[in-house]
C-alpha cells in the first residue's frame, strides 16, 4: 500500500487530491513525504472540505428573527414583526426591534441573522447620511433603497459571504406606495403584500384571500394581527410580543410592543400529537 | 505675443489673485463654435453650431446624449468634452444600476465640477488618486462596501490630462424629480443653473436674444423652445444662412427622453418658422406678445430686421 501511495503522489496533484477518496486523513498522507505543492493543496482542501476550517464566512446564522409581514393599504404601508431573537431553537431575546426607519420615506423589516441586520442598518445609515449631505432637495425613496439592498445582498452572496436575512422594504414617496422584498441571495420583487420565512407559508395565503387595495388602517392592522396570531400558533420561533409600523406620506410611526389575545384551548392544541404515529 | 510671468502652470497665482491657466481654459470655450440651451418648466432644448475643420471633413459632434434624462452640448476642446461626457454616462449608468432610478441632474453637475477642481489639485504634489485599478472607472463591489460611490468614482476617473484644466464648457440639460434643468459647467470648476444660456464664439448675440425673451420660456411648449433655440443659433451665425446642416438640436422633457433631432426634422422646423416669421406676426403674437410688444421699440426692430433678412432662406 505505501508504495502504491507514493506512486500515486508522484503523478500529479489531481491524484494526491484523490487520496482523500481513499479515506486517508491529511496527517497520514503527510507521513509519506509529500512534496511542497501537494502540502499547499492539503491546506487549501482542509478549509474547503472540513465543515468549519478557518473560514471567515457566515456559514449559518446564530441569533435570528422570524417572519416579517408587510402590506399596502389605503394610505401607505403597514408592517408587522414580532420581537423574538432565537439562538438556534432557544428563544434567547425577547425585545429585538426588527422594524426600522430608513431615510424619510422608507421602512425596513428584517428576518434572519440579527447581527447582519444591524450591519445592514449601518450601511443604510451611511447611505442616507451621504444622501442628505448633498442638501439639494433630492432624497432616496423606498424604490432606491430596495434596489440598493438588492445589490448589496447579491454582491455578498456572490462572495459566498451572504448577509443572512430576508428583508421587507416599504415606503411612500411622491404619493407612490412601494412594497418589496429581498432575500439573502438577492432574489427581489415587489408586491401588494409580502412576507418572509414562515410567513410565506402561513400569512400569504390569508393575505391572498383577504387583502384589498382600499384597506383602511384599522382593517390593515386587523389583517396583520390575524396573520401574526396564526404564526404565533404554528411557528415555534414566534413570540407574543410584536410591533406594527405604519408609513404614509405624512411620516412613519412604529407602535409600542404589544401582545395578541390567544386561545389555546382548541382540541388540536390540547394534545397536538394525538394520532400522529411515532411522535411523543 | 505678450508674456506673462504667472501663467506657466495652474498652481501659480498672480499677485492680483488670478489663475491665468484657468482663464485661458475659459478662453478656449469662447473659441469653440457656439452652443445654446434654454428651458421651460417641462422641457430643455440644446442647440449648437456645427463647423467643419476643413472643406473636406465633416464637423465634430457637439451634443451628446448622456442618459435618457440628461444630455450635454459642449463648446471648446471637443476631446475634453468627449472625455467628460463619457464620465457622465458612466456615472448615470452606475447610479441606475445601484438605485434603479435616474441620477439627479444637479448631482451629476456637481460631480462634474468637482472633476475640474480635482484636475487642478492633481497638479499639486500629493493629490494623485490612489489605490484603484487604472482604466476601471467603477467597481460595484467597492461601492457597496464603502457606500461612497460619489466620492470614489471621480478620484478614479482622473485622466492623463491632469496637468491642465479642461478646455471645455458644458451645457448640461436634464430632467429629474424637481423638473427640467439647464446648467453651465465652466473649466474653472464653477457651475451655474440657467433659464437660458449660450457659450462659444459669437454667443453674445445669442445671449442678447435669449435675454430679451427668457421671461416667456417658463411656460413655453416644446416646439416654442425649439423655435427660440433656432432663432438664438441664427443670431450667432451673423448673416450666414441657417440650415439644418450647420446646426444640431436636441430635446429632453417630460415624457420625452433626450434625443437629437434628425436633420430632416430640423430643416422642416426651420422652414416652418421662417414662414411664420415672414407672414404672420399676427400668428406669432399669441406666443410672443410679451416679448414682441413689451420688449421696447429698439429690440423689436432688431428682431424684425433679422427675421426679414433671413426670409429668403425659405426655398
Amino acid at each position: 500500500m505505501p508504495s502504491c501511495l507514493s506512486w500515486l503522489q508522484n503523478r500529479s496533484l489531481v491524484s494526491t487530491a484523490g487520496l482523500y477518496a481513499f479515506g486517508l486523513s491529511s496527517d497520514a498522507i503527510n507521513l509519506l513525504s509529500v512534496n511542497q505543492s501537494a502540502k499547499a493543496l492539503f491546506q487549501a482542501m482542509d478549509s474547503l472540505l472540513s465543515p468549519e476550517g478557518d473560514s471567515q464566512r457566515t456559514q449559518y446564522p446564530y441569533v435570528t428573527g422570524t417572519s416579517v409581514i408587510g402590506i399596502k393599504y389605503k394610505d401607505g404601508i403597514l408592517m408587522a414583526a414580532d420581537m423574538g431573537g432565537s439562538y438556534g431553537s432557544t428563544i434567547r431575546y425577547k425585545s429585538v426591534e426588527r422594524l426600522k426607519q430608513v431615510g424619510k420615506h422608507s421602512l425596513l423589516g428584517a428576518s434572519g441573522e440579527i447581527s447582519d441586520f444591524q450591519e445592514i442598518l449601518k450601511y443604510l445609515d451611511e447611505l442616507i447620511l451621504h444622501d442628505n449631505m448633498w442638501d439639494d432637495g433630492n432624497s432616496l425613496g423606498p424604490k432606491e433603497v430596495h434596489n440598493y439592498l438588492t445589490r448589496v445582498m447579491y454582491n455578498r452572496r456572490n462572495k459566498f459571504d451572504p448577509l443572512w436575512n430576508s428583508l421587507v422594504i416599504g415606503g411612500v414617496k411622491n404619493g407612490q406606495k412601494y412594497l418589496g422584498s429581498v432575500s439573502m441571495i438577492g432574489v427581489h420583487f415587489e408586491d401588494d403584500h409580502v412576507a418572509t420565512g414562515f410567513g410565506n407559508h402561513l400569512a400569504r395565503p390569508i393575505l391572498r384571500e383577504e387583502w384589498r387595495e382600499d384597506l383602511s388602517f384599522e382593517e390593515g392592522v386587523k389583517l396583520l394581527e390575524k396573520c401574526m396570531r396564526n404564526l404565533l400558533y404554528r411557528d415555534r420561533s414566534a413570540v407574543n410580543k410584536l410591533q406594527i409600523a405604519k408609513i404614509t406620506e405624512e411620516g412613519l410611526t412604529i407602535s409600542q410592543p404589544y401582545s395578541l389575545k390567544t386561545f389555546w384551548n382548541f382540541a388540536a392544541f390540547q394534545n397536538p400529537t394525538v394520532g400522529a404515529e411515532g411522535s411523543w | 505675443m505678450f508674456r506673462n510671468q504667472y501663467d506657466t502652470d495652474v498652481t501659480t497665482w498672480s499677485p492680483a489673485g488670478r489663475l491665468f491657466q484657468v482663464e485661458y481654459a475659459m478662453e478656449a470655450v469662447k473659441q469653440g463654435s457656439a452652443a445654446i440651451g434654454l428651458r421651460s418648466k417641462t422641457h430643455v432644448v440644446l442647440a449648437c453650431v456645427n463647423k467643419a475643420n476643413s472643406e473636406l471633413s465633416s464637423h465634430q459632434r457637439k451634443i451628446f446624449k448622456v442618459d435618457d434624462h440628461i444630455g450635454v452640448a459642449i463648446a471648446g476642446l471637443t476631446a475634453d468634452g468627449r472625455v467628460l461626457s463619457r464620465y457622465m454616462r458612466s456615472e448615470c449608468i452606475n447610479y441606475g444600476y445601484t438605485y434603479e432610478s435616474p441620477l439627479p441632474v444637479g448631482r451629476l453637475v456637481v460631480q462634474l465640477a468637482d472633476k475640474a477642481q480635482l484636475n487642478h489639485k492633481a497638479c499639486g504634489v500629493a493629490a494623485r488618486p490612489v489605490g484603484n485599478v487604472d482604466g476601471i472607472p467603477f467597481t460595484p463591489g467597492s461601492t457597496f462596501l464603502t457606500l461612497k460611490s460619489h466620492f470614489t468614482c471621480w478620484q478614479v476617473c482622473t485622466q492623463r490630462s491632469w496637468k491642465r484644466p479642461y478646455g471645455v464648457g458644458l451645457l448640461v440639460a436634464g430632467l429629474d424629480e424637481s423638473g427640467a434643468h439647464l446648467y453651465y459647467n465652466c473649466p474653472s470648476g464653477n457651475y451655474f443653473e440657467y433659464q437660458a444660456f449660450a457659450i462659444g464664439s459669437r454667443s453674445q448675440a445669442a445671449k442678447t436674444y435669449l435675454e430679451r425673451k427668457f421671461e416667456n420660456f417658463t411656460g413655453s411648449s416644446r416646439d416654442e423652445l425649439i423655435k427660440d433655440a433656432l432663432f438664438a443659433i441664427r443670431e450667432t451665425l451673423q448673416g450666414e444662412k441657417l440650415t439644418s446642416s450647420v446646426c444640431t438640436v436636441a430635446v429632453v422633457g417630460v415624457g420625452e427622453a433626450f434625443n437629437i433631432l434628425d436633420q430632416a426634422t430640423v430643416q422642416a422646423l426651420i422652414n416652418e418658422f421662417e414662414i411664420s416669421g415672414e407672414e404672420g406676426p399676427a400668428n406669432e403674437s399669441v406666443a410672443e406678445e410679451a416679448g414682441g410688444d413689451a420688449g421696447g421699440a429698439a429690440p423689436t426692430e432688431a428682431g424684425a430686421a433679422t427675421e426679414q433678412e433671413t426670409a429668403p432662406m425659405d426655398i
